[in-house]
């Protein structure tokens, strides 16, 4: 019954050939450092659910953003475990990232054909940082607020066009709603849909191409 | 070699299929438990009223005509401090007897008016008609508007507030 329904979803959807080209690929013979880009797009789809339900009570106004994110941990059910998870997540991400982009250099799989694949990695390491960079705003506690009062100070000491960056980073001259506001935008819709974009780019290119075998002496 | 395959009739496929479904449904239910009780937590949270609110002094109310009275009453709604606000039909008899009405249409919930004109409660959401009892006269709503208990303390009226 079941073999006979997935056969008819089969023949309309190739799920066979999917499954064939994304999950049954030839792989060299490599070692646990070739699962660090698996386990970053799981903390990346972690983000995203978590991040989904964290919007589901937050608030991103300066009155109730603390408030809300206050109600989420101590009164909503496992409202701490969901924001707990989103908090480390972020933190391991950005550390699986760069652990990812290590093996590739050292391994030299960025070489010829997979060029692409690295520079599209490298957007993919700066729109993480940016998540983390917007997201740390959004609690709207002391720490956030003066992390980011630095964060944007620092990027106003741009040769010549450092005020200007950094009075729309803040969208003005100081902290402000309408800082909370966009900060807010970036990280639930502008850098996720990059993000997005990346990662099916980034991917596709991986099973397209393949992944490199360790390099061996005298190579 | 079939021995080692099947150990007491539990051949190692079975035996993998089962602690993977076993498996499987703890991991599902550490995952669904946590995200339905986060979703539907706020809901699950009632906040009890109990209280007698004074509407003002009986002298004051107009004979054998349905009068308005509205309050509002705040409460902690999640992070925020919400007020709600309440309204009260007081008809006096010619006997000095008293009858408060809620103004929440049995329906679905708008708010009823007193008109002098057919001298009805009409709902305006769906054209629901209340007569001076609060029995239905027409429209959809399927019972008369709810009576809120009263008494009269040193010539004022208070309602009694009940919400569970």
């Amino acid at each position: 019954m079941i073999a006979r329904f997935y056969a008819w979803l089969d023949r309309r959807l190739g799920l066979t050939v999917i499954y064939t080209t994304t999950l049954d690929r030839k792989v060299p013979k490599v070692n646990w450092a070739f699962t660090l880009g698996s386990a970053t797009l799981f903390l990346a789809v972690m983000q995203a659910v978590t991040g989904i339900f964290l919007m589901v009570y937050y608030v991103p106004h300066p009155e109730q953003a603390y408030d809300s994110v206050n109600y989420i941990m101590t009164e909503v059910a496992f409202g701490w475990l969901i924001r707990g998870i989103h908090h480390w997540g972020a933190t391991l991400m950005v550390v699986t990232v760069f652990l990812h982009m290590l093996r590739t250099f050292f391994y030299g799989a960025y070489k010829y054909p997979r060029e692409i694949t690295w520079i599209s990695g490298v957007f993919l390491l700066l729109v993480t940082l940016g998540m983390g960079f917007t997201g740390y705003l959004l609690p709207w506690n002391q720490r956030a607020y003066w992390a980011t009062t630095v964060g944007t100070s620092i990027a106003g000491t741009v040769p010549l066009a450092g005020p200007w960056i950094e009075r729309i980073l803040r969208g003005g001259e100081a902290l402000s709603a309408l800082t909370l506001a966009r900060f807010f935008s970036a990280h639930i819709w502008m850098l996720p849909a990059a993000l997005l974009m990346l990662i099916g780019l980034h991917i596709y290119l991986v099973i397209r191409l393949g992944i490199s075998h360790i390099p061996q002496e005298g190579e | 070699m079939a021995g080692a395959e099947e150990v007491g009739g539990l051949s190692r496929r079975k035996f993998v299929t089962g602690m993977l479904a076993v498996l499987g449904g703890t991991i599902a239910a550490v995952v669904g438990v946590p995200a339905i009780g986060y979703l539907i937590a706020p809901a699950l949270k009632r906040g009890e009223t109990d209280v007698w609110v004074p509407l003002g002094p009986v002298e004051a109310i107009p004979v054998d005509q349905p009068t308005l009275f509205t309050f509002s009453r705040t409460q902690r709604v999640g992070w925020e401090t919400l007020a709600t606000s309440y309204g009260m039909y007081v008809l006096r008899s010619a006997q000095d007897q008293y009858l408060v009405l809620s103004n929440v249409c049995t329906h679905l919930a708008c708010r009823v008016v007193w008109k002098d004109d057919p001298r009805d409660y009409t709902c305006p959401c769906h054209d629901g008609h209340f007569a001076k009892d609060g029995s239905v006269i027409s429209g959809p709503p399927p019972r008369p508007l709810d009576e809120v208990e009263h008494k009269i303390e040193e010539g004022t009226l208070y309602v009694h507030l009940v919400e569970a």
